[in-house]
């Protein structure tokens, strides 16, 4: 399933919103995950699941090709944690 | 930050009453839910892909008695973050420690 077709089954079961409006929110929806995460702090949204930032040390990387050493830099990274009632359902028990 | 602020966001920023607001957010979460209850890939662009993987089934241990126990098979969701989902985040103003 892709975003296109996530707004298409929303926006047939409520005729009374717009396609557009409907990729709006879910765009909202999106982007507040994003934001939230972006100023550090974590979504938690019951039955689905937690999304938060995951920190990753500086380590010393090489490359491939020439076989030099580089430094990778610490960085930040999304994590999602799938919720009890998520990890059910896809698992067959839901 | 929880569902009711994710509502609070979209009743702000879009102007939907709140009830309507809530409904929307549900169906959202519902709907990505029930694709991957049947093993679909969830592919939201900008923002990730959720995919669900099948594990074979393993040997672990119960860490508190010792005894060896088998895992059984199963599937997972995962989320694969978008590049633009990554810099996001990287770029952000906050820094880490």
């Amino acid at each position: 399933m892709t975003k296109a077709e996530l707004v298409d089954q929303i926006a047939e079961k409520k005729p009374g919103l717009t396609r557009k409006e409907v990729e709006n929110i879910v765009s909202t929806v999106l982007d507040s995950i994003k934001a939230a995460l972006a100023r550090e702090d974590k979504v938690e949204i019951r039955g689905f699941g937690s999304f938060r930032i995951r920190y990753r040390r500086a380590k010393d990387g090489r490359n491939p090709k020439t076989g030099e050493t580089v430094s990778v830099p610490p960085k930040k990274v999304p994590f999602f944690k799938a919720g009890k009632e998520m990890k059910e359902m896809v698992d067959g028990k839901g | 930050m929880t569902k009711a602020d994710i509502i609070s966001e979209v009743f702000d920023r879009v102007g939907l009453p709140k009830q309507d607001a809530e409904e929307l957010v549900e169906m959202i979460l519902d709907t990505i839910k029930q694709a991957l209850k049947q093993g679909e890939t969830v592919k939201l662009s900008g923002f990730g892909n959720f995919v669900v993987r099948k594990k074979n089934s393993r040997k672990g241990r119960n860490p508190k008695t010792g005894q060896e126990i088998e895992i059984t098979p199963r599937s997972v969701v995962s989320f694969r973050p978008s590049m633009i989902f990554k810099d996001h985040v990287l770029s952000s103003a906050t820094t880490t420690e």
